[in-house]
This record gives structure tokens, sequence and C-alpha cells, in this order.
């Protein structure tokens, strides 16, 4: 893991508010989108690997990740 | 801020003046005062605000002067009439009263008056309010904070390559019995979450389970736990230190005992503390 990098998921103001949430689902949904569209791997798609495991606990990505392997995530991945 | 100017002082005089006088004893005493001593915690018997460690906080404090200065000025006013006017309605030194019961001037300077005061309190209350909102910079960290019954977890998950891989603590509360000299009762934690100072933080604020609150007074931070919902909140900790806080939102029987523990260590530590210190905890907890 490289710590002197610093870099993270920055401001968007496609969610200006206080309730991330929206913002680490989009980019959850981006990331797996580009990976339909892409492939694994390819660097634009990591991009948005690394904003949404910034934002999004642990918890959920886990959750979500269950889900689409079995085949019942509710979004449109 | 008292200990970071003693402190300094102390150093400065360390260096200048090593008086071979001095016993040993009182250097060790002192160095223990400037080790234990210097928390930015609540204080017994504390009447004001703790030391403000962000631009935040010390936008509130100043608020707070400001308001509290017209609050006096309506207080020295409101009690001196009304203490001049119970103290003349004697019956025996005042028999008859006056009855007036208008009076134009008055009564069109007690609305004006009264009406210019709260725009001179809205002022810097609306100003400090909007710079709250307002985007500077992008942050360079993104930290979460998730609370449980009655613990919390931080992740730093900036540095994640894969899904699974992820910086994550739990933060426990030290027992009263497992605490050692110096360490203040319910406020101190296992691990502390470790933040550089002078730079943009990102704090990404929720809950696993019932709705908690993380608060830390120093830092100007209340932002609520709530569980679905990720509250962001952006802290700039401008001075190295260590800040304590405690659960704001009540989460049932140990709501009093899952307190908060920030500790701003500069940029350059940031990333050995990050390395050495957090990395192991982290590995333990997956072993365990």
């Amino acid at each position: 893991m490289q710590v002197e990098e610093v870099k993270t998921a920055p401001i968007d103001m496609r969610f200006p508010g206080a309730n991330q949430a929206r913002h680490c689902y989009t980019r959850y949904l981006e990331y797996h989108k580009c990976i339909e569209a892409k492939g694994k791997g390819v660097p634009e798609c990591e991009k948005f690997a690394r904003y949404y495991r910034s934002l999004c606990p642990l918890e959920w990505i886990e959750r979500w990740n269950e889900q689409r392997e079995l085949g019942i995530f509710p979004g449109p991945v | 801020m008292e200990n970071e100017f003693t402190s300094e002082i102390l150093l400065t005089r360390k260096k200048t003046e090593q008086s071979k006088n001095e016993p040993k004893q009182m250097i060790v005493l002192e160095w223990l005062f400037l080790t234990i001593a210097p928390c930015d915690a609540a204080e017994p018997w504390q009447l004001g605000s703790q030391d403000a460690a962000t631009p935040m906080m010390q936008g509130i404090i100043d608020l707070h002067h400001d308001i509290f200065f017209f609050l006096i000025l309506i207080l020295v006013f409101v009690s001196r009439i009304l203490v001049r006017a119970l103290w003349h309605f004697h019956y025996k030194k005042n028999p008859i009263p006056q009855r007036i019961v208008h009076g134009t001037t008055i009564e069109i300077l007690r609305t004006i008056f009264p009406s210019i005061i709260p725009m001179f309190i809205a002022i810097p209350s609306f100003a400090l309010l909007y710079s709250m909102d307002e985007v500077v910079v992008d942050p360079a960290i993104t930290i979460k904070a998730i609370g449980h019954q009655w613990y919390r977890t931080y992740e730093y998950s900036d540095y994640n390559s894969s899904d699974e891989q992820s910086l994550t603590f739990d933060s426990y509360t030290i027992p009263e019995d497992d605490l050692e000299l110096g360490q203040s009762r319910l406020l101190e934690v296992d691990n502390r979450v470790v933040v550089p100072a002078q730079t943009h933080l990102r704090i990404i604020v929720t809950s696993a389970d019932v709705l908690h609150s993380w608060a830390v007074p120093s830092l100007g931070v209340k932002c609520d736990a709530v569980p679905g919902r990720l509250n962001q909140t952006s802290i700039l900790v401008q001075r190295e230190g260590v800040y304590y806080g405690q659960c704001s939102e009540i989460c049932g029987t140990n709501h009093a005992f899952m307190p908060i523990v920030v500790e701003a260590v500069s940029r350059k530590d940031y990333g050995s503390r990050v390395s050495n210190q957090l990395i192991p905890q982290t590995n333990q907890i997956a072993e365990a």
C-alpha cells in the first residue's frame, strides 16, 4: 500500500450536499459499467474503483459485491 | 493554546539556560507535566469553549464573542430597567404611581432598536454559516468513521488496490481500571484516529446500527452518524495535538463510553505512522 501518495475522491458537484451516499453508489455503478464496457484492469476504470473505495464503507461494498454475485443487485449493473 | 505557549517557552528556556543548579527531579516533573497536560479535552469546571484547532472552531468562538457582547448589552439594560422599576414601585415611597399608557417616541425607539441588534448578530452568523459550505479545495484524504454499538471503526481506504484490502481498525474506549496515570477517564481509546495536520480532510460519518454522532469540540465538528447515510464533513486541523470528543447522539446503554480521539501529526510523520502503527493494527484485527 502506497502511503506517500495522498489522493482521494474529489468533490463532485453532482452531489453538493452533506449526504454522499448517492456519490458512493454512483461511483460504484460507474466502475462496473466501465468494466462491462472496457474490461478489467483498464486505468480509467481503476480511477472509479479508487473513488468508490475511498467513499463507501467496506460493509456496503461487500454487500453489493455479494448481491451482484447472487444476481440480486438492485441497481442497473 | 496556553499549553502550546508554555511548552514553547519552557523549551527555549531549556536550550538557552541549562542551569546546573536545577535539580533533576524538577526537570523530570516539568517534562512529565508537558507530556501529560496538553490535551484538547474538557477541563474540570470549564466554562468556555475548548481551544480551537480548526478555522471552523475559531469562527464559532469569534461568533460567540460577537453575540455575547450584544447579549451583555441587552442583559444590563433590561436588568437595570427592571430593578429600577421594582425599586421605585414601593407603596410608601411612591404611593401614587404614574399612569402612562402611550408614548410615541419610546414606542418607535423600542421597536427600531431591537430590530437592528439582530442584524448585527446575523451578519457574522450568516458569514460563518455560508463559509462552511464553500468548497475551497479538494480534500487530500478521506477517512470513514463508522459508529457501532458501542465502539467506532475507522477506515482509511485511499490506499486500496482491491476491495478486500483496507486500513480498518476499531476504536474502543479504555475502561477505568486500565487507565494509566495522566489519562482522562471516559475519553481515552485504544486506537486513535491519526490525521495529518495542515491537510484538508474529508470525514465520512455513518453508522452500522443506530444513530450515533461524531463530535470533537476542539475541531468544531459534530456530525450525526445515520445508518444508510454517508454524512460528509470537511476539516483542516491547523496544529498538531490530540483532540478528544464524545458520542453525541443517544445510542443505548454505553452511549457515554464510546469517545473519539483524533491525533494530528505532521505531514512527514503521517506516512510513517500509518504504515508502522495502523497497518499492523489492521492485520491484527484481520487475523483475529
